[in-house]
């Protein structure tokens, strides 16, 4: 029997609009993108002009800091346009898909047979690499550590996530292909943490790992909570995490030598008609997914989910990262005496408006702050949703004052900005909290480097 | 015209190059009163939760208005028994109401005023702290303090207890308190003695012959023997106590309309609970030390039963409203028992042991908020600590 691991503090946020189990397979994109932005501490290079024919798998660009790691093309067309923004720093590479699936080979083996300098060859080349994240900071790992553990969190607890248990279950072999791949970069053990809620778990009996049951509200999904539980970062340490989404591209490209990132994701949220699963490829324009099943005019779409995602226009790519695509509605309105009145319909942890009375019910958040920000005045509230031992607000304070030592000493490389998507989710003080710990965790790098 | 169409009619006024422009900080406070502002989130969590601000310092004026109702009557009351008449119930809580308002006024004025002004200065936005505070202040001071000390006493703590600091969550003392502090060094006869706590007494005009306004804590402090405690309890019973019949500063008296405060505090998790339940520990503990200790010392306060402490002068007003002001507490955890519990412990003794001033309340307090980021300070290196031991244990294998 594996261990189980309980976490008492966190949020479930009920949200309308959850995924239906259906997958609908539809045409392909037009076009694909990458958004360098996506990727954190990347300064990206061109490595082809457009007009470049290009198949799955061909680089698009590179890492001014780290050459030989390299973003490849998801599919198989012509490299169409590079976007540039103010200072032409560059916003988007576009791919116009030629629909022919032509793929880039690479080396086919088997983990038993390949040396661990081949493993990481092959995974650079490819573009995987840049799906493998180091703990601390959360950026793209470097080949030359040895992490102490890798860790790979087999489900996502935020509101309306994918369900990897059902996204996955056809892709079980060569998600364990890409657990053996994997479990021979580390020094220590390769975790996998599995919701203990769902039973049957397809993740239950995957070999060469140590397996971890997690209970408990969201943040519980999170890697950085299953981190500090099982093998917390302490300084001049690293830990790796890959999304097991990724592991399964990993164990693809050792099978059979292709990058196929085609994968199903979810498309979820209350202002879209049917939300359920879609058959893509990573770097979808969203517009070929979305089509007409929203409600209505005035929404966002999130690459990603409510807490953590990006905000995106229709029209834009599926994030670097991202298996889930969330709509709501925006908060773009006037809210009489919303301050004062009951409030009956509202969303709050705190008891002071009446979402206690009916916890099972599912609410249509939009994006309203729902108030002005303000300098922090209450305490402990953060703590009620922040699994770790960590202060978060005296981290917070640290991260404001710019204090490095203080950042270190309360624990900035244990976290990163995801961890605190609840606190920024209940502030009463309505400050952008993920975007501090950003902050803070560039100053970081920096100051290391 | 519906009120939203108005208000974004006169806004373009009040916005840069409008004319108005240097009243911007005060028509946004109108107007985030009038409405939550249509602002969405940019980055980090698209979702907010509904509670801000404004409705956290609401329902702390919710949780005062037991007191509120409370004290208008019992001013009303107690002056209708220090000339020896009794209005009844809804003459003496009108009594009380037309003796109160003006001091809510006052306070609320003046410093809201200076929230505006420095808010205007700064180019922020209006804070909401003072809602609190401006509430507070009218029920800690006694019946009979002169409106222009108040003024006074409320712009000092305003501007130099917390604008000075950077405004709101940025103070190290509670400004309410911080303003009865002032008027109790700088105008001690009007705080303090036997004649300010009772509506119309310092004037000494038609009261009832032999009539004392003493505060019960007063009483107890000037008992020689132990048969002036016995007297005081044949007078004072421990349900007057519970339900405040009996002088004092306005919203101090009722033990029980404070706790209708403190639940709906608890119960929102607005008040932190933690600090409340250890300053009563505190409290009591202390009181039981005197007990102890009582027939080995002459004063006659020390016999004063532990649990009458905690029912008694500005115990329990300020251990729940005052002390656990989020902005001047501990902010950690842990540091929110010991806060609480060194609050109440110290207000006791300072209570009973201090011969100058029959309460300790308010300096306990001002003094744990005080400390509040020492005892943080420690807690945050205990925090850091345990991270480094386990580095240490890491590297060590």
């Amino acid at each position: 029997m594996s261990k189980i691991i309980k976490i008492k503090k966190g949020l479930d946020i009920k949200l309308k609009g959850k995924a239906t189990e259906t997958i609908v397979e539809i045409p392909m994109s037009d076009t694909y993108g990458i958004r360098p932005d996506d990727i954190k501490n990347l300064i990206p290079k061109g490595v082809i002009k457009p007009g470049a024919k290009v198949k799955a798998g061909s680089p698009l660009f590179f890492d001014k800091y780290n050459p030989d790691i390299f973003f490849t093309s998801p599919v198989s067309g012509e490299l169409t346009e590079i976007k540039r923004g103010d200072r032409r720093k560059i916003l988007e590479f576009v791919v116009t898909a030629d629909k022919k699936n032509e793929y880039e080979t690479f080396k086919q083996a088997s983990a038993s047979s390949l040396k661990k300098e081949e493993i990481i060859e092959n995974l650079k080349k490819s573009g995987l690499w840049t799906k493998i994240i180091q703990r601390p900071y959360g950026i793209i790992a470097n080949s030359n550590d040895t992490p102490k553990a890798i860790h790979i969190s087999t489900f996502d607890s935020a509101p309306l996530s994918t369900n990897y248990n059902f996204t996955l279950k056809n892709d079980i072999d060569n998600f364990q292909e890409g657990v053996n791949i994997l479990s021979k970069l580390t020094s220590g053990s390769l975790y996998i943490n599995l919701d203990y809620k769902i039973k049957n778990n397809i993740f239950a009996n995957i070999k060469n790992a140590e397996i971890t049951n997690f209970d408990g509200p969201h943040p519980v999904g999170n890697p950085g909570i299953q981190i500090s539980k099982l093998t917390p970062v302490n300084k001049g340490e690293i830990v790796w995490q890959v999304n097991p989404q990724d592991v399964v591209f990993i164990g693809r490209l050792f099978k059979t030598g292709k990058y196929d990132v085609s994968k199903i994701i979810a498309l979820a949220g209350s202002e879209v008609k049917t939300p359920q699963y879609y058959k893509v490829i990573a770097g979808a324009n969203i517009k070929s997914i979305v089509i007409d099943n929203v409600l209505s005019e005035n929404i966002r779409y999130i690459s990603g989910s409510v807490l953590t995602g990006t905000k995106i226009k229709r029209g834009d790519f599926l994030g670097y990262y991202d298996n889930l695509i969330t709509v709501i509605p925006e908060g773009n309105h006037y809210d009489m005496f919303g301050w004062l009145l009951p409030g009956f319909s509202k969303y709050s942890v705190s008891r002071s408006f009446f979402t206690w009375l009916s916890p099972k019910k599912e609410y249509a958040l939009h994006t309203n702050l729902n108030g002005g920000e303000r300098a922090y005045v209450l305490t402990g509230e953060m703590e009620r949703v922040f699994p770790m031992d960590i202060l978060p607000l005296q981290l917070i304070k640290a991260i404001l004052a710019n204090d490095i030592d203080a950042m270190e000493n309360l624990g900035i490389y244990e976290v990163v900005e995801e961890d605190f998507a609840l606190c920024e989710f209940i502030d009463v003080s309505k400050t952008n909290i993920q975007d501090i710990v950003n902050k803070g965790i560039i100053s970081m790098i920096k100051e290391m480097s | 015209m519906s009120l939203r169409k108005f208000v974004d009619k006169i806004k373009p006024n009040f916005e840069k190059g409008g004319k108005v422009h240097f009243l911007y900080s005060t028509f946004e406070a109108f107007e985030t009163f009038l409405f939550v502002p249509n602002h969405v989130t940019k980055k980090g969590s698209h979702i907010r939760d509904s509670f801000d601000m404004k409705r956290n310092m609401v329902i702390v004026v919710m949780a005062l208005i037991p007191t509120i109702l409370f004290g208008m009557w019992n001013i009303g009351y107690q002056h209708g028994l220090s000339i020896g008449e009794d209005a009844g119930l809804i003459q003496n809580f009108i009594y009380g109401m037309l003796r109160l308002l003006p001091i809510i006024a006052v306070s609320y004025i003046v410093g809201l005023g200076i929230e505006f002004a420095v808010a205007q200065i700064r180019g922020h936005e209006v804070n909401e702290g003072f809602l609190v505070s401006g509430m507070l202040i009218p029920l800690i001071v006694p019946i009979d303090t002169p409106l222009w000390m108040i003024a006074i006493a409320t712009a000092f703590a305003v501007i130099i207890g917390k604008e000075v600091f950077g405004g709101t969550g940025m103070n190290i003392v509670n400004p309410a308190l911080l303003t009865r502090a002032f008027l109790f060094f700088a105008y001690p006869k009007k705080m303090s003695g036997d004649f300010v706590w009772i509506d119309g007494l310092s004037k000494v005009e038609g009261i009832v012959d032999g009539f004392s306004g003493a505060t019960p804590l007063a009483q107890v402090a000037s008992a020689s023997t132990p048969e002036h405690l016995d007297a005081f309890h044949q007078q004072t019973s421990v349900f007057d106590m519970i339900i405040g019949i009996t002088p004092g500063s306005i919203g101090e008296t009722s033990f029980i309309a404070i706790m209708l405060g403190a639940i709906l505090l608890i119960y929102t998790g607005i008040g932190s609970w933690k600090i409340m339940f250890s300053a009563f520990v505190g409290g009591a503990l202390m009181g039981l030390l005197l007990n102890v200790f009582a027939p080995y010392a002459d004063n006659v306060y020390m016999q004063l039963p532990f649990y009458e402490h905690l029912l008694l002068g500005g115990f329990a007003f300020g251990m729940i409203f005052m002390l656990t002001d989020p902005v001047t507490a501990s902010q950690t955890n842990a540091g929110k028992w010991i806060y609480g519990f060194l609050a109440g412990f110290i207000a006791i003794l300072v209570r009973v042991l201090n011969p100058a001033y029959p309460e300790g309340v308010m300096l306990a307090i001002l003094l744990l908020n005080v400390f509040a980021p020492l005892i943080d300070y420690y807690v945050i290196q205990g925090n850091v600590k345990r991270r480094l031991k386990r580095s240490k244990v890491a590297k060590a294998k």
